[in-house]
C-alpha cells in the first residue's frame, strides 16, 4: 500500500556530522554512564568539531526506550547539560528499538518543514541502569502503610508484608516482551528464523562475522571519527565497544545453549545482540544553516519509513519498511550501495535476507509484485552489527544512519538503507545519499 | 527624617514593623564604618521614642549582608587607647540595640562575617537565605585579631562554647545548614521568601531557644579553666602564641570571663585594642589589603573569558584545567592519548565533590571539563594554556601548530617555570603575544599565579592575562621574564642554603624546626623533597648558572641514586603515607645563626629580584612572596620584615653571614635603595 507523499518541502535535510559513544555491555549492575552522560559525552565531543555553538541549535530530540525517573524528558536535560542555554527547547520520543531513528525522522521533517535548521538528534540507553521496581502488591502495601495514621495501625500493617511483596519487577525483562503476544525478543527470531530455515549453524557464522567484521574496523582505524572516548570519573577510559570478542568462532559459539525457547532453540546469547549502554548523536542542518556556517556535510536523509506487522514476527519489520520505501524512489536491491540492518539477533537479519528475496513471502505478505532480491552480504553491516557492537535500544537507529553515511563517505558517495525491526511489530526504514565530502 | 542620613534606610509597614536598611554609601558591600554605627545610634534612638511592632534589620545590597568592620579604618589606628574607644563605642551601639524593647531581626541575603554577624547576633532572631554562596563566621583571628563588637560574649550564649570557640579561633565560614545546627540561625529560607518569612516573624515571634544544659554547664569556671587547656594545646599544633596572639587571647577572655558577660564585653573591647597593636595584626591587615591591591591590577577594559584550551594534562595542566572548570569556565583538555586524561578527571571530581558538594553541581562541572586528544577546542578558546613537559623544541612545535588555530585577540600562554619566554617567542608570528601564566602546586590551594612577560610585551597581552587570572579568583603578580621569576627564585636559596648547612652537620630536623620557628609553613628540606629533588636540582642548576646560588653536592648524590623525595618514598626523609619521618630531635639547640642563614638569604634574593626590576613594587612584592610561599604572614612579607628589624642591621647580618659562610650572602646592591 504506497502511500502518496507530497514532494515539496522548505529544504532537504543535510547530515552535518555524527558521533557515538563506545558500546559498553550491561553487566549485571548498573554501569559508569547514565543515559544523559552517555549522549553529553558524544554531544560535547561533536558539537567541539562545528563552527557553531551549542546555543545556535534549534531543538534537541533524543529517544530513549527506557528514561530514568530523575532524567525526565531526557532530550531537554541533555540540551541544558551541553550547554544549549534555555532557550534551546528539546524532546524525547520512544519507538523502541528504533527510538533514536524516531528522533532523526522527527528532525528531518522539521527541516523539511522549514521549522528548524540545525537540530541535534539520536538518542541514548543505560539498559544496565533500567530500574528494578517493586511488584503492584508491594505498591499497594505502601500505600496503605502510609494511609495508616495510628502507630497501633502501623504496627499492624507491617504484620502483613509477605516475602511475595519483595519480589522485584525487573523492568529491563518487561521492556523486552511483547506484552500483546506475550512473547520476548529472542522468541520472536525463533518463530521467523523457523519460518525461512534458518539454522543455528548460519546464526552462529553470522554473529561470528560481525565481531570479526567490528574488530577489523577498530583495528583499521574505521571507527575513529565516529566513536569518541568515553571517561569516568574513577579515572577509566573507554574506546572500543566493550562487548566485541575478537576470538569470536563458529566452533565457540556451537557450544552456547539456547537462551529463549530453552533445549529446542535455536537463538542463544551469542547470536543475539547484548544489552548495551551507549549513545549517538547526529547534527541535522537545513540548506540555508549549511550555507550560512559553511558546514561540510556527509549526505542527506531522503525519507523514511514506517511499516507494521505481526508482533510475533517483529524481526521481519526491515522487509516491510524497505520494500515500501524503494519501491516509492523507484529503486531496485542493485541501486543500493550499501545496507545497514540492525542485527537484533543474526538470526533475524538472515529471516530479512530471506524475506525480501522470496517471491511468494514478497507478493503476499509486502505488497510487490515480485521479490525485491537477495541482499549482497558483502554490503551489508561491513563493519559489524549489533550482535558484536551491542544494542542500546534508544541508540542504535542513529549508529547505523551515522555509520551508513561514514561508509558511502569512503566509498565516493552513493545511496543507502538504513533499517530496524522493532519490538511489538514494527520496522523503519531510512533512505540515505552520500554527497563525497562536497560542501553543498 | 534626618537629611544626613547616608547609610541606613528606615521604613514603617502597614503592619508597624520597622525595616531598618543598611545601604551603606558609595559602597558595593556593605561594611561597618564608623560613621556606620554612629548612624545606627541615632536610628536606635528613633525607634526607641517610637517603638515599633518589630525591627528588621535588613542589606539593601545585592552582594550581601555585612562584610564585616571597615578594615581600612584599623589601619588609623594609632594605639591602643584609640582603638578602644572605637571598639567601646561599636559595641554600645549594638547593646542599644539588643535592648530594643521590641524583637529585633536580622535578615541575612548572602555573607554575614565578623562585625556584620556580630550586627545580627545582636538582633534577637536570625533569618538565613538558602543558597551556596551564603556564608557567616567570624574570621577576624586571620587579620590578628578577634571579634571586638560583642560577638565573643554572643556567639558563646548562642552556640553554647565549644562552638563558639571552634568558630572565632578557625576563623572558618559556616554554611546556613551549619549555622542552624548549631545554634546561631534561626530559620533558612529560600531568598525569594525573605521578607515574607521575616514579616511572619515579626508578627508571631517564636520562642527564644534556650541553650542546652550541658552547653550552659561548660560554661561554667572549673569547667571553662579544662576547656581552655585543650583549647590551646590545640592552637598551638597550628600557631605558636608569640606569632599569632589572638586565638590565645580569645581563649585567655573567655577563660577568665566566660561567665561574666557584662565583665566580658569591656575585656573584649580591651583585648582586642592591644591586638590591633601588635606587629602580628598590623602584618595581617597589611597583607590582607595587598591582597586587594592584587586584586585591583590590570586596565579597566573589560575581557569576556568562556573557553579554556589546555596542552599536558599532567599534574599542572590537569589541575589548571579542573580549576578553571570549577570556576565556571569551559575547558578542553589535550594531551596526547586518553590515558594521560583520565587521571585528571578523578581528581577533578573529588576536587569538586570537596568543594561543591552538591551532586548537580560537581555533574555541572564536570560536563564543562573535556578531554580533547585531537585539539579540537583550539578556535572556540579565549585562553590557551601549554603545559607540557619543559623541552623548549616541543613547546615552541605546539605553538607553531596551535597560533594558526586560534580566535583572534585571544591569550596564548605558557606555563614555563624554568624556560625563558624569549626563548619560545621566535616560533610564533607575532611573537610579543606570549606570555606566562606561572601556576603554583597545588592549584586550588595556591592563590598567586606570576604574570610572566618580557620588555616588548604590549600592555594589553598583560592586561588580559591579569584579567583572566582575576576570572579564575587568582591573586596575579605581573613579572619581568627573568629566571626563576619571583616565587621560585626566592625560594631557591633558602632550600640551598639549608641543605648547605645540612652539609656542615646540622641536623636537617633541626633546620625545618627553626625555619617553622621563623614562621615558614614548611621546613625547607622538607619543602625540597616535597617539590621533587630532581625539579630542584633542574631548577637550581638554571638559577645557580643566572644568579649564583650554590647547588650543593649531597643534592646531586640524591638524584644520581632516584632518591627523590616524597614521590619515591625516600628523599632527605623516609617519606611514609605522604608524611616524612623526621628524627626526634634531641633538645638540640640550634646554631644560633641558623634562621638568619635560612632565612636572609630569601630577603636578600628579594631585594636582588627587585632591583632586576622583575616586580617593580615592594608591596607588590611582599604580598606575592606572601602568596606564592607561605612566607610567615604575620610579618608582614619579606621587605616588610626586613624594615621592620632594621634594613642597618639585615645587611649587618648578611656580611656577617657573608664572611662566616662565603660570598653567596654578600648583601644584594638593591638594599642601599631601600629605606628603613
Amino acid at each position: 500500500m504506497a502511500k502518496s507523499r507530497s514532494a515539496s518541502y522548505a529544504s532537504p535535510a543535510y547530515v552535518v556530522d555524527g558521533a557515538r559513544t563506545p558500546f559498553l555491555k550491561a553487566r549485571g549492575r548498573p554501569g559508569p554512564f547514565s543515559a544523559s552522560d552517555l549522549a553529553v559525552s558524544a554531544g560535547r565531543s561533536l558539537l567541539a568539531r562545528q563552527p557553531i555553538a551549542p546555543d545556535q541549535l534549534d531543538e534537541v530530540i533524543l529517544g530513549c526506550a527506557m528514561a530514568s525517573p530523575d532524567e525526565p524528558n531526557i532530550g531537554r536535560i541533555v540540551a541544558l547539560r551541553l550547554g544549549c542555554g534555555n532557550k534551546v527547547p528539546g524532546f524525547t520520543v520512544m519507538r523502541n528499538c528504533a527510538s533514536a531513528m524516531q528522533a532523526l525522522d522527527s528532525a528531518v521533517r522539521n527541516i523539511w518543514l522549514g521549522r528548524a535548521d540545525m537540530v541535534l538528534a539520536g538518542g541514548t540507553e543505560a539498559m544496565s541502569r533500567a530500574p528494578v521496581l517493586f511488584n503492584e502488591d508491594m505498591v499497594n502495601w505502601l500505600a496503605d502503610l502510609a494511609r495508616a495514621k495510628a502507630p497501633l495501625d502501623k504496627a499492624l500493617h507491617m504484620t502483613r508484608l509477605r516475602p511475595k511483596h519483595l519480589a522485584p519487577e525487573i523492568a529491563l525483562i518487561k521492556g523486552l516482551t511483547d506484552p500483546i503476544v506475550g512473547m520476548n525478543m529472542g522468541q520472536t527470531c525463533e518463530v521467523i528464523a523457523q519460518r525461512f530455515g534458518i539454522s543455528r549453524e548460519e546464526m552462529d557464522r553470522f554473529a561470528a562475522r560481525s565481531h570479526h567484521r567490528l574488530a577489523a574496523a577498530f583495528d583499521e582505524g574505521r571507527m575513529d571519527e565516529e566513536v569518541v572516548t568515553l571517561y569516568d570519573p574513577s579515572g577509566r577510559t573507554y574506546e572500543e565497544d566493550d562487548g566485541l570478542r575478537r576470538d569470536s568462532s563458529e566452533e565457540k559459539l556451537a557450544t552456547l545453549k539456547p537462551f529463549f525457547d530453552r533445549r529446542v532453540g535455536q537463538v542463544t546469547a551469542g547470536n543475539s545482540s547484548q544489552i548495551t549502554d551507549g549513545a549517538a548523536l547526529l547534527l541535522l542542518a537545513s540548506e540555508a544553516a549549511v550555507k550560512k556556517h559553511k558546514l561540510e556535510v556527509l549526505g542527506t536523509i531522503e525519507d523514511t519509513e514506517w511499516a507494521a506487522l505481526d508482533p510475533a514476527e517483529m524481526g521481519l519489520g526491515p522487509a516491510h519498511a524497505s520494500a515500501p520505501l524503494l519501491q516509492r524512489h523507484g529503486l531496485g536491491i542493485d541501486d543500493v550501495d550499501y545496507w545497514e540492518v540492525n542485527e537484533a539477533f543474526a538470526g533475524q537479519v538472515l529471516a530479512v535476507i530471506e524475506a525480501l528475496a522470496d517471491p511468494e513471502y514478497s507478493r503476499k505478505e509486502l505488497g510487490l509484485d515480485d521479490a525485491l532480491g537477495r541482499i549482497d552480504e558483502s554490503k551489508l553491516n561491513i563493519d559489524g552489527g549489533a550482535v558484536a557492537t551491542g544494542h542500546p535500544v534508544g541508540a542504535s537507529g542513529a549508529r547505523i544512519v551515522l555509520h551508513a553515511l561514514k561508509v558511502l563517505e569512503r566509498q565516493g558517495g552513493g545511496t543507502a538503507v538504513a533499517s530496524l525491526c522493532i519490538g511489538g511489530g514494527q520496522g523503519g526504514a531510512m533512505l540515505l545519499k552520500g554527497t563525497a565530502g562536497e560542501t553543498s | 527624617m534626618n537629611e544626613s542620613v547616608k547609610h541606613w534606610n528606615l521604613r514603617r509597614d502597614e503592619d508597624g514593623i520597622a525595616w531598618l536598611y543598611f545601604d551603606k554609601a558609595g559602597a558595593s558591600t556593605n561594611v561597618l564604618s564608623r560613621d556606620v554605627m554612629s548612624e545606627l545610634n541615632d536610628q536606635l534612638a528613633g525607634l526607641e521614642k517610637d517603638l515599633p511592632k518589630a525591627v528588621v534589620v535588613c542589606s539593601a545590597k545585592k552582594s550581601g549582608f555585612v562584610a564585616g568592620a571597615d578594615i581600612k579604618e584599623f589601619t588609623e589606628l594609632k594605639d591602643a587607647d584609640q582603638a578602644y574607644e572605637m571598639v567601646r563605642a561599636g559595641q554600645k551601639v549594638l547593646d542599644r540595640l539588643e535592648a530594643l524593647k521590641c524583637p529585633t531581626i536580622a535578615l541575612i541575603n548572602g555573607f554575614a562575617l565578623g562585625g556584620g554577624l556580630e550586627l545580627a547576633l545582636a538582633c534577637r532572631y536570625r533569618i538565613l537565605n538558602d543558597d551556596p554562596k551564603t556564608v557567616i563566621g567570624l574570621p577576624e583571628v586571620k587579620l590578628g585579631i578577634h571579634p571586638g563588637f560583642g560577638g565573643t560574649v554572643r556567639s558563646v550564649q548562642l552556640a553554647g562554647p565549644l562552638k563558639a570557640m571552634d568558630m572565632m579561633l578557625s576563623g572558618k565560614n559556616l554554611r546556613p545548614k551549619q549555622a542552624r545546627a548549631i545554634g546561631l540561625v534561626d530559620q533558612i529560607v529560600p531568598a525569594r521568601h525573605l521578607e515574607r518569612a521575616a514579616r511572619m516573624m515579626a508578627l508571631k515571634p517564636p520562642k527564644r531557644r534556650q541553650l542546652p544544659l550541658q552547653e550552659r554547664l561548660m560554661n561554667l569556671t572549673p569547667a571553662r579553666k579544662v576547656l581552655a587547656g585543650v583549647l590551646e594545646k590545640q592552637v598551638a599544633k597550628k600557631a605558636r602564641r608569640d606569632h599569632y596572639p589572638a586565638p590565645y587571647a580569645i581563649i585567655d577572655l573567655w577563660k577568665e570571663y566566660g561567665d561574666k558577660p557584662a565583665l566580658m564585653m569591656e575585656k573584649e573591647a580591651r583585648s582586642i585594642a592591644a591586638l590591633f597593636c601588635t606587629d602580628t595584626s598590623r602584618n595581617l591587615v597589611r597583607v590582607f589589603l595587598l591582597q586587594d591591591k592584587l586584586k585591583a591590577l590590570g586596565g579597566k577594559a573589560k575581557h569576556s573569558f568562556r573557553h579554556v584550551h589546555v596542552v599536558g594534562a599532567g599534574v599542572m595542566g590537569g589541575d589548571i584545567a579542573a580549576w578553571c572548570a570549577l570556576r565556571g569556565m569551559n575547558v578542553t583538555l589535550q594531551d596526547r592519548e586518553p590515558k594521560y586524561i583520565a587521571p585528571v578527571i578523578k581528581r577533578a571530581r573529588k576536587l569538586y565533590e570537596k568543594k561543591l558538594r552538591d551532586p548537580r553541581l560537581v555533574q555541572a562541572a564536570l560536563d564543562r571539563l573535556m578531554p580533547d586528544v585531537d585539539g579540537r577546542g583550539v578556535p572556540d578558546a579565549d585562553v590557551v594554556i601549554e603545559a607540557i613537559y619543559e623541552d623548549a623544541d616541543a613547546k615552541k612545535a605546539l605553538f607553531r601548530s596551535v597560533e594558526p588555530r586560534m580566535k583572534p585577540g585571544a591569550i596564548l600562554a605558557t606555563n614555563t617555570s624554568s624556560i625563558r619566554l624569549e626563548d619560545l617567542q621566535d616560533a610564533l608570528e607575532t611573537p610579543n603575544r606570549l606570555i606566562g601564566l606561572h601556576f603554583f602546586n597545588p592549584v586550588a590551594m595556591m592563590p598567586l599565579v606570576e604574570i610572566i612577560h618580557t620588555r616588548e610585551t604590549p600592555r594589553e597581552e598583560i592586561d588580559k592575562g591579569i584579567a583572566f587570572a582575576r576570572k579564575i579568583d587568582k591573586l596575579p603578580l605581573p613579572c619581568l621574564s627573568s629566571p626563576g621569576f619571583v616565587v621560585n627564585r626566592v625560594l631557591m636559596p633558602y632550600m640551598m642554603e639549608a641543605l648547605l648547612a645540612g652539609e656542615d652537620g646540622v641536623p636537617l630536623a633541626i633546620i625545618d624546626s627553626a625555619a617553622k620557628r621563623f614562621g615558614m609553613p614548611m621546613g625547607p628540606v622538607e619543602l625540597a623533597d616535597t617539590v621533587g629533588l630532581d625539579v630542584a636540582l633542574h631548577v637550581a642548576r638554571i638559577l645557580g648558572a643566572a644568579y649564583g646560588i650554590p647547588v650543593p653536592d649531597r643534592l646531586v648524590e640524591m638524584v644520581e641514586k632516584k632518591r627523590l623525595g616524597r614521590k619515591t618514598g625516600r628523599g632527605f626523609y623516609e617519606w611514609k603515607d605522604g608524611k616524612p619521618e623526621k628524627p626526634a630531635a634531641k633538645d638540640e639547640t640550634p646554631p644560633q645563626d641558623l634562621a638568619d642563614r635560612l632565612v636572609l638569604p630569601m630577603v636578600n634574593e628579594a631585594v636582588a629580584v627587585w632591583r632586576d626590576g622583575v616586580v617593580e613594587d615592594l608591596d607588590l612584592l611582599d604580598a606575592g612572596i606572601i602568596f606564592g610561599t607561605g612566607f610567615a604572614p604575620f610579618r608582614g612579607g619579606p621587605i616588610n620584615f626586613a624594615r621592620a628589624r632594621g634594613v642597618a642591621d639585615v645587611v649587618d647580618s648578611l656580611k656577617r653571614l657573608e664572611e662566616r659562610y662565603g660570598e653567596r650572602f654578600e648583601p644584594d646592591a638593591g638594599w642601599k635603595e631601600i629605606a628603613s
